[in-house]
């Protein structure tokens, strides 16, 4: 499939069998209508948020595996001498896409992704997917990504008046304050 | 959109019923408002038909629901964040307490992204194996599913038939693993312990006695005018609406919809087992709980197939970088040592990279996307929760209902609020 026409196309990549499409933020619900009515992409699986911040700054390995064994001789594959790729932007939100036709054989999937720094707001996608509604909703209560456009975008998993977004990489495990402690 | 219904069939409804703006929330109509006779109740979050902690706001005009809102988030514990936390071999315990009625599909996911991301392939023998155990809960899930939602409309015997069932279930994977639930069986590579002498055994006598009983729970729920009359035309949702509103699994295969992810994508061994895929096309309650009784006698005829055709040899790839190495080894070769020192301190290392990988749980698509900076654990883990996805359909399947059918509906969803709050 040609991924080109998307509207705001950034860029598309081909990884372990699954295709990623890059698209500009502020074209976001263009490539999602685009994708939906012109490529058969009905069906909105899933939107993850991720949180790149202080990703790229420790060395790390990788190990490439395979059915005969390890593959020794691959760069990379030895010590903590690598640094993963860096990213754009702190924030990268991914949608996983399926096109659902009855009866079919072959799921054809497509993540489209963008990217966001702290403080840039993302398109909402309600209006293109109904049931981006608690997703969205659930990237902002978790990750702290506002979606514009959004009609209820409140928080869905954590309490309503809690502070901060726990899957954020500066949110520490363990440091929330303690409730009904003697000093309160 | 192109249409996913089936040609030549009526369909459920005109146009759709997904409420606007907000696709989770029905609203009162305000004219309905004025009047002033509309009751605001609370369902839940304590409620014993909410499987788990639920909390739906739900205005009512007389007996019929005309407004509802679901509020989740009461079992919310973090997995995700924790996993975070965890090397990749200690990660593998949570995904099954997220949804901890078909906690080995859970496990199943996390560990086929691990392994995608490694690129390693299992052995024969673990893929059938994982295959027939997937199915085992499978069927585990759809007997509580089937119990309970039973139970709420007042047939009380059958939950007892079903525990009775589940528990045999529960025995065989006691027998194979160690534990009852949360079995953490599977890892990356293949299975944490070769298949135990006497299991198949086992497993057969349960295969052969299952689909008779299967039988009896029909006969006991579909000659009787009470369930009949609780469930048949009850919830509708037509086959755009699910796909609008993300539904999967036997909700959507209850709304016209074939499709299976086991058939379209198959993975693990599907391509190589022969069963049929349930599909119904009223979209009701009804039609819900035909697909999961037929589910259950496909999953059957599964785990007969696997049995037939379990391959022997090894249970796990034979490689000491991720899989630990035997027991005995230890205490004769220092190398086993050191790499079973450096496997459960430090783990093993993931390469760069994303993926999302989708497999058919009890509820639907559960996919689990992995992101992985090439260290020893997950930069990020997201789970695909289909139970998350089912219960924004509430509003869609609830309006203008009755409030005695809101449990039915609620229950025809199947949603497990460890898996939708995570």
């Amino acid at each position: 499939m040609n991924f080109a026409d998307v509207p705001g196309f950034a860029s598309v990549t081909e990884e372990r069998g699954e295709t990623t499409v890059v698209v500009e933020t502020a074209r976001l619900r263009e490539a999602s209508e685009y994708l939906r009515d012109e490529c058969g992409f009905n069906f909105l699986a899933d939107i993850a948020a991720a949180d790149y911040l202080g990703w790229n700054e420790r060395t790390v390995a990788g190990y490439w595996g395979h059915r005969d064994g390890r593959d020794i001789n691959r760069p990379g594959s030895w010590g903590l001498a690598k640094k993963p790729e860096p990213k754009a932007k702190r924030f990268s939100v991914s949608y996983h896409l399926v096109a659902v036709v009855s009866g079919a054989r072959g799921a054809p999937r497509v993540r489209l992704q963008v990217w966001c720094d702290e403080g840039e707001s993302v398109p909402s996608v309600v209006s293109v997917w109904p049931t981006a509604d608690w997703h969205e909703r659930e990237a902002y209560d978790l990750m702290g990504i506002a979606f514009e456009g959004h009609p209820n975008l409140k928080r869905i998993l954590m309490d309503d008046d809690w502070q901060g977004h726990p899957l954020r990489k500066d949110y520490p495990i363990g440091g929330e304050p303690v409730r009904f402690s003697g000093a309160e | 959109m192109a249409t996913a219904v089936a040609r030549g069939k009526v369909p459920i409804y005109t146009g759709t019923r997904i409420p606007s703006p907000i696709p989770s929330v029905l609203q009162v109509d305000p004219a309905l408002r004025e009047e002033g006779d509309i009751l605001e109740v609370n369902f839940g979050p304590n409620h014993p038909s909410t499987h788990g902690v639920l909390r739906l706001i739900v205005e009512l005009n007389g007996e019929r629901v005309e407004g509802v809102e679901a509020v989740i988030g009461y079992l919310h514990t973090g997995f995700e964040k924790n996993m975070e936390q965890k090397t990749w071999w200690k990660a593998i315990t949570y995904p099954e307490r997220i949804d901890y009625l078909s906690f080995q599909i859970n496990e199943l996911a996390f560990v086929l992204a691990i392994e995608k991301l490694l690129g390693v392939e299992p052995p024969p023998k673990a893929t059938w194996m994982r295959t027939l155990l997937s199915e085992l809960s499978r069927i585990h899930s759809h007997l509580i599913w089937l119990g309970t939602g039973a139970l709420e409309l007042g047939a009380i015997s059958l939950l007892w038939y079903c525990f009775r069932e589940r528990d045999a279930v529960l025995d065989l994977f006691e027998l194979v693993t160690g534990v009852r639930m949360h079995t953490r069986y599977f890892q990356a590579g293949g299975l944490a312990e070769d298949i135990p002498a006497g299991f198949f055994t086992e497993c057969r006598k349960f295969a052969d006695v299952f689909p008779g009983r299967v039988d009896e729970y029909e006969a006991l729920l579909d000659r009787q005018a009470i369930w009949l009359e609780r469930t048949k035309g009850i919830g509708l949702l037509s086959a755009e609406d699910a796909i609008a509103l993300g539904q999967s699994g036997p909700v959507l295969r209850a709304s016209g919809v074939d499709w299976d992810l086991r058939k379209v994508q198959p993975y693990l061994a599907y391509d190589q087992v022969d069963f049929h895929v349930p599909v119904y096309f009223n979209g009701d309650v009804y039609d819900r709980y035909k697909v999961r009784m037929d589910e259950m006698r496909e999953s059957t005829r599964i785990v007969q197939q696997c049995l037939d055709g379990m391959p022997e040899g090894p249970w796990t790839v034979d490689d000491r970088k991720i899989v630990l190495p035997p027991r005995h080894e230890l205490h004769t070769s220092m190398e086993s040592l050191i790499h079973h020192f450096k496997l459960v301190t430090e783990g093993y290392r993931v390469p760069a990279g994303e993926v999302y990988v989708a497999v058919e749980s009890a509820r639907g698509e559960l996919g689990c996307y992995v992101v992985s900076d090439g260290g020893s654990k997950p930069w990020r883990v997201k789970f695909r929760a289909p139970s998350f996805v089912a219960l924004e359909a509430t509003a869609t399947t609830v309006a203008g209902s009755l409030v005695a059918d809101l449990i039915a509906i609620l229950g025809s969803l199947d949603t497990v609020m460890g898996d939708c709050d995570r």
